[in-house]
């Protein structure tokens, strides 16, 4: 009997722990959710009246060039940045986790960018991508380093790769370099007794050990980068002629002053729904393989 | 064997010195910065000498001159305020919901649910959160600091509860019990037992909210824009025409608003980096 009262006060402490975050949450998650769900089948403009317009917002989106413009920067860059940012961090992760001099001081190094807000940092590069690189440029007498990578439609995407990337590798590193350091010891003294070294030693032992951080690098690194935001700010604001308008800053801007605030909330519901898809598509191949191994 | 143990414990000399060379990589953004950011606008030439010899005096006036328009010490106030106040109530508040649902969630669908609802919020990208919460905020008369935190707590709460509910698995239930023996309710025993056990994962989570909160954006700009106040990086935001072609006066800005959390990582580096390996681990 005892213990039965016991269990209810357990029970009802957590109940009365989880109500109110479960309202919490919903009331700054769930509730923003649904009436931007509800804004994307309006004409609202931010202020003043609105009508319903059915499906009309979404109809408008796949035929709106500019939206469609920053589906494919945004991809193109999360694409190109998520590969070159896991092939860096896998390199330097060996090398941090290798029999190496300093290895400490190193490691808290190559981790700095990570605790460097990314607008200052975008705003500091900015510089050297309009001064410091062009001048080098013309001093080694390279044309297209000559001017601004900023201002041409061409390289200004690949700039902002860059940064992303200066600073998304310091954190992939330390997951890789804490999943080197699950791989046992005697795995690689096996191997070495079959002969295995250099790249098989790599491709066939330390990968396959280390695929479950690899799942989640690919994962967070994939849905940061098509969230883009404050380098896009810092370094083009979207410039030129809108060639790196990433899909959130897109959101942001014409949904925040230019009075889209219905057709935005319906590239926000699309967005919300793109990025579930892709990482529920990649955790399930990603899984597939891991299985696999 | 023994010949293998010799060679295991030689220290690898060329990737020690490439992993010193490509600390440049890291290094020269920073050096470029500090260097403008002691120099006097006539010292700037369009060539690189210009931009990255060392200035002909140290002086601190690009700072002073930096701290004054852009209201430094206000926009540190904030910031630290703002990120001191997430880092508290997440601890507190998280753990406890970490606790109640990890422990519940083994005998519980419901639980599982409200676990899985949570957790999926994870991939609810801000921006379609941004345009309503601006509505609501100011509706609720919440459009300022007090907003700014009531969203961080919430926003942290899937990757939070994911870290607290798994390493709550490695506690074991014993523990609990036999303070239920001796009388005390679940309240008190979370709070005399649980809370101080949990203590590496709170510093995890410390680290991963700071990080995050003090390098934010985009929610102070949209919610906090009524207000006129700033935050760090907000400020740098806010006053780039205010500093026009001066690069000099922007770069003593900027490394103003990164040196707080430089000094902060040269003294906590080791439990920063255990902190995000451990979030990163579980």
């Amino acid at each position: 009997m005892k213990k039965k009262h016991a269990m209810g006060n357990r029970e009802k402490t957590f109940l009365a722990i989880t109500i109110p975050i479960v309202l919490l949450f919903f009331c700054f998650n769930t509730l923003p959710l649904i009436k931007g769900f509800i804004y994307s089948f309006t004409n609202f403009k931010g202020y003043g009246n609105y009508d319903f317009v059915g499906l009309r917002n979404y109809v408008d989106l796949f035929s709106d060039g500019r939206v469609g413009r920053s589906y494919l920067f945004t991809f193109k860059f999360a694409l190109v940045s998520t590969i070159l940012v896991n092939v860096l961090s896998l390199i330097l992760a060996l090398g941090l986790n290798s029999k190496i001099k300093a290895k400490s001081a190193l490691r808290a190094v190559y981790f700095l960018p990570n605790i460097l807000g990314g607008l200052v940092v975008g705003y500091i590069f900015s510089f050297f991508f309009t001064y410091i690189l062009p001048a080098a440029g013309k001093a080694a007498g390279i044309e297209w380093l000559s001017s601004s990578m900023l201002s041409n439609t061409k390289t200004a995407w690949l700039a902002i790769v860059v940064v992303a990337c200066w600073q998304s590798v310091a954190m992939n590193t330390i997951i890789y370099i804490a999943g080197l350091q699950t791989v046992p010891e005697d795995v690689y003294e096996a191997g070495a007794i079959d002969g295995a070294s250099g790249w098989r030693k790599f491709k066939n032992l330390t990968f396959p050990l280390i695929m479950p951080f690899f799942t989640i690098n690919m994962v967070l690194c994939m849905k940061n980068f098509l969230m883009v935001f404050d380098q896009i700010m810092a370094l083009t604001k979207g410039g030129p002629s809108q060639s790196t308008e990433s899909i959130s800053y897109l959101i942001y801007q014409n949904g925040m002053g230019g009075g889209q605030f219905g057709f935005q909330s319906a590239n926000a519901v699309l967005f919300f729904v793109v990025i579930v898809a892709i990482s529920v598509f990649q955790m399930t191949v990603l899984n597939k393989k891991e299985e696999q191994l | 064997m023994m010949k293998k143990k010799v060679v295991d414990h030689r220290i690898n000399w060329p990737v020690t010195i490439l992993l010193i060379i490509g600390c440049v990589t890291i290094f020269f953004p920073l050096y470029m910065a500090v260097i403008i950011a002691f120099k006097q606008p006539s010292e700037m030439t369009n060539d690189i000498a210009g931009a990255l010899s060392l200035p002909s005096a140290f002086s601190f006036s690009n700072f002073t001159e930096a701290m004054r328009v852009t209201d430094f010490w206000h926009s540190l106030g904030n910031s630290l305020m703002l990120t001191i106040i997430t880092v508290i109530l997440t601890m507190l508040i998280h753990s406890l919901a970490g606790y109640a649902i990890g422990r519940s969630m083994a005998r519980s669908k419901a639980y599982n649910f409200v676990y899985l609802y949570l957790v999926s919020g994870m991939f609810v990208p801000f921006a379609i959160l941004m345009m309503p919460l601006i509505k609501q905020t100011a509706q609720m008369g919440i459009a300022n600091r007090a907003g700014v935190v009531i969203l961080y707590v919430v926003f942290y709460i899937p990757m939070n509860l994911l870290l607290y509910t798994g390493y709550l698995k490695n506690i074991p239930l014993a523990l609990e019990e036999a303070a239920r023996v001796d009388g005390s309710t679940t309240w008190h025993t979370f709070w005399r037992i649980i809370f101080p056990i949990m203590k590496p994962m709170h510093a995890t989570v410390a680290v991963l909210t700071a990080l995050a909160v003090w390098n934010d954006v985009m929610t102070p700009l949209v919610i906090m824009s009524g207000t006129g106040l700033n935050t760090l990086p907000l400020a740098q935001l806010n006053f780039q025409t205010q500093f026009g072609t001066n690069y000099n006066l922007a770069f003593a800005s900027y490394l103003l608003a990164l040196l707080p959390i430089l000094i902060f990582y040269i003294f906590c580096q080791k439990q920063i980096l255990n902190g995000v390996v451990n979030g990163a681990v579980k």
